[in-house]
């Protein structure tokens, strides 16, 4: 009977057309908390957010509408545009190396080396590891009295400093060396697929025509990757802009305030200084750098369908 | 039998192969460092530290620290160290990974087998939804979660663990049981299956090892949340990240770093024993992670 029941009737039977909503009810209950997660989380606790972010709200969410003036408090406040100037430092710099490193070492990877899993594993492992134990073992070892500087220090050479965790000016790159750390491996996997997925002639026809490896990667291969290149742009940009825990275990977004970044800006506002508006303008402005992020990947991929 | 004419393959140590060997090597060195520090730092008292420095091997071995980081370390007023984290992060990552893959599963199973009219555009804002920054849902889901209950409780941070893992298991449930043929579908109809008889009797058999994967991705995936586990849980019941944190990063106190690295050890030794034992499999998490969009 149900057989029949999941087939849209042509003919009509007995009974007639099935109801619209029982047909197939089985998979749309099924379904259902998916459907409640898309409406109710993802769309609705967006709207809602981005709606009372015109507000001023504080300890509680309130439905006084006072237009933009939580913006204009925002990009006035030090300490948001200290949190945006480091999220940019942090993620050019990242965004860069992270592609560099990934590309060079699955390149490395690629030549038909012996030990490829063990190599593979070492580069990969920190990205099980959480931000918080990342961040937590960077601060010791970038410790200026034990680690690295107090280290060459012990070798003579008593002016050397190196303490990017207690230095405002270069704190954001001493984060940097961790996020790297534990995030370029992951890079360097989608990277070596997709050099794995190349097919061998192009690199006999290279041979043949006499162009040597290191132009054939940079000419050839890497205009082939372009789609890898760009599903690794958009991967990394989301994971900056939520970077949150790394600074939080590393630094707790100090020396004073010089390390703060915007989740941290909508954390402490949101849930420490009962100042809900500001907490909701700064996480909308996150979302909106998102979407500037996503709709030209999102046209890219859907123009390439379309084309065929 | 005749062996191999022709000259002798080129020998092993080119020039470019010791590049190619020596810069893999130092590149493992800063990947394999930190993990390095941990141990040795972890296994020193704390005199021995402050003489030596970071990198310096330990001289005399003691597993003091392991001890005091997994039973008397404290956080506030709380003295019974990483233990306490430990078993709230179990108590939380069962259930979680269980709810969370039984229904992206059974999500994966509706949208490619039994398509209905919208399903699609859900699971596109479900796609979507998985780049959303957190920040801006953080609020409203207190709200939702202080209305039913479950504010501050340990269920409540299961169920927001199940929605923010539905968007990518959904994806990769929906991906392999799409790649299944259809005719296996289309006959066990003929013999008058149904929804959840073709889903329990074919299609979880037939996604074992799809099943394993998700389960390493959840696992490791939970157990280094930190964000959910400090804003929808109260102190008594942190995760182990955010007692963690509160450990090492408490400004009372003298620093005993070698409690603080046996402490942060302790935490990652899950997703690292997870991630060593499973391999390939953990790879292929990732991949399906990635290719999302």
């Amino acid at each position: 009977m149900s057989l029949v029941d999941h087939r849209p009737a042509k003919t009509g039977y007995a009974k007639g057309k099935p109801n619209r909503l029982t047909r197939n009810l089985s998979s749309k209950i099924a379904a259902l908390p998916m459907i409640l997660t898309a409406l109710v989380v993802f769309v609705g606790c967006t709207i809602w957010t981005i709606v009372y972010s015109f507000t001023d709200s504080r300890l509680l969410p309130r439905e006084n509408f006072v237009g933009i003036e939580q913006y204009e408090r925002l990009w006035g406040s030090s300490r948001w545009i200290t949190s945006i100037s480091n999220l940019m430092w942090y993620g050019v710099c990242s965004l860069v190396l992270t592609l560099v490193i990934g590309f060079t070492l699955a390149a490395l990877l690629d030549r038909k080396i012996r030990f490829e899993n063990t190599f593979r594993s070492i580069f990969l492992f920190p990205f099980a590891l959480s931000f918080i134990v990342t961040g937590l073992v960077w601060q010791w070892i970038l410790n200026p009295d034990y680690g690295v500087q107090g280290v060459v220090r012990s070798w003579g050479w008593e002016s050397f400093n190196f303490d990017p965790l207690y230095n405002p000016d270069i704190v954001i790159f001493g984060i940097l060396i961790a996020g790297i750390w534990q995030g370029s491996g992951l890079i360097m996997c989608i990277m070596l697929a997709g050099l794995r997925g190349i097919d061998e002639d192009i690199w006999k026809a290279t041979r043949v025509d006499g162009i040597g490896t290191l132009k054939t990667y940079l000419v050839v291969i890497i205009p082939m990757m372009r789609p890898v290149f760009v599903t690794c742009l958009v991967l990394i940009a989301a994971g900056i802009i939520k970077l949150y825990d790394l600074v939080v275990a590393q630094t707790s977004g100090g020396p004073g305030l010089s390390s703060q970044v915007p989740a941290m800006y909508v954390y402490d506002y949101m849930f420490k200084a009962q100042n809900l508006g500001q907490g909701f303008a700064a996480s909308t402005m996150m979302l909106l750098s998102v979407v500037i992020i996503l709709i030209p990947y999102i046209y890219l991929q859907f123009k390439g369908k379309s084309r065929g | 039998m005749t062996g191999p004419r022709g000259p002798k393959p080129k020998r092993r140590f080119s020039r470019n192969n010791i590049f190619i060997y020596g810069t893999l090597i130092m590149v493992s060195m800063y990947y394999l460092l930190p993990l390095y520090v941990m141990v040795v730092t972890s296994l020193k008292g704390m005199p021995e530290i402050r003489l030596g420095n970071v990198f310096s091997p330990p001289v005399e071995i003691t597993f003091e620290p392991w001890v005091k980081a997994w039973a008397e370390a404290c956080t506030g007023i709380n003295c019974d160290g990483l233990s306490r984290g430990f078993w709230n992060s179990v108590r939380i990552l069962i259930p979680s990974v269980t709810l969370s893959i039984a229904v992206a599963s059974i999500n994966g199973y509706a949208l490619s087998n039994w398509k209905f009219k919208g399903s699609e555009v859900f699971f596109n804002i479900l796609i979507l939804g998985a780049f959303i920054p957190y920040q801006i849902m953080l609020y409203p889901i207190v709200i939702l979660l202080r209305e039913l209950g479950l504010y501050g409780g340990l269920s409540g941070l299961v169920l927001v663990h199940t929605v923010f893992g539905m968007p990518i298991l959904t994806l990769l449930f929906r991906n392999y049981f799409t790649s299944i043929p259809e005719e296996l579908f289309k006959a066990a109809r003929v013999d008058g299956a149904g929804f959840w008889r073709i889903y329990f009797q074919i299609m979880v058999p037939m996604a074992l090892p799809i099943f394993v994967v998700a389960i390493i991705l959840q696992v490791t995936g939970i157990w280094n949340d930190f964000l959910f586990g400090v804003i929808y849980t109260k102190p008594d019941l942190y995760p182990m990240t955010v007692q963690l944190n509160n450990i090492v990063n408490s400004v009372q106190g003298v620093k005993e770093y070698n409690v603080n690295m046996a402490a942060t050890l302790l935490t990652g030794l899950v997703p690292l024993i997870i991630y060593f034992a499973s391999g390939k499999l953990f790879v292929r998490g990732i991949a399906a992670g990635a290719v999302k969009g």
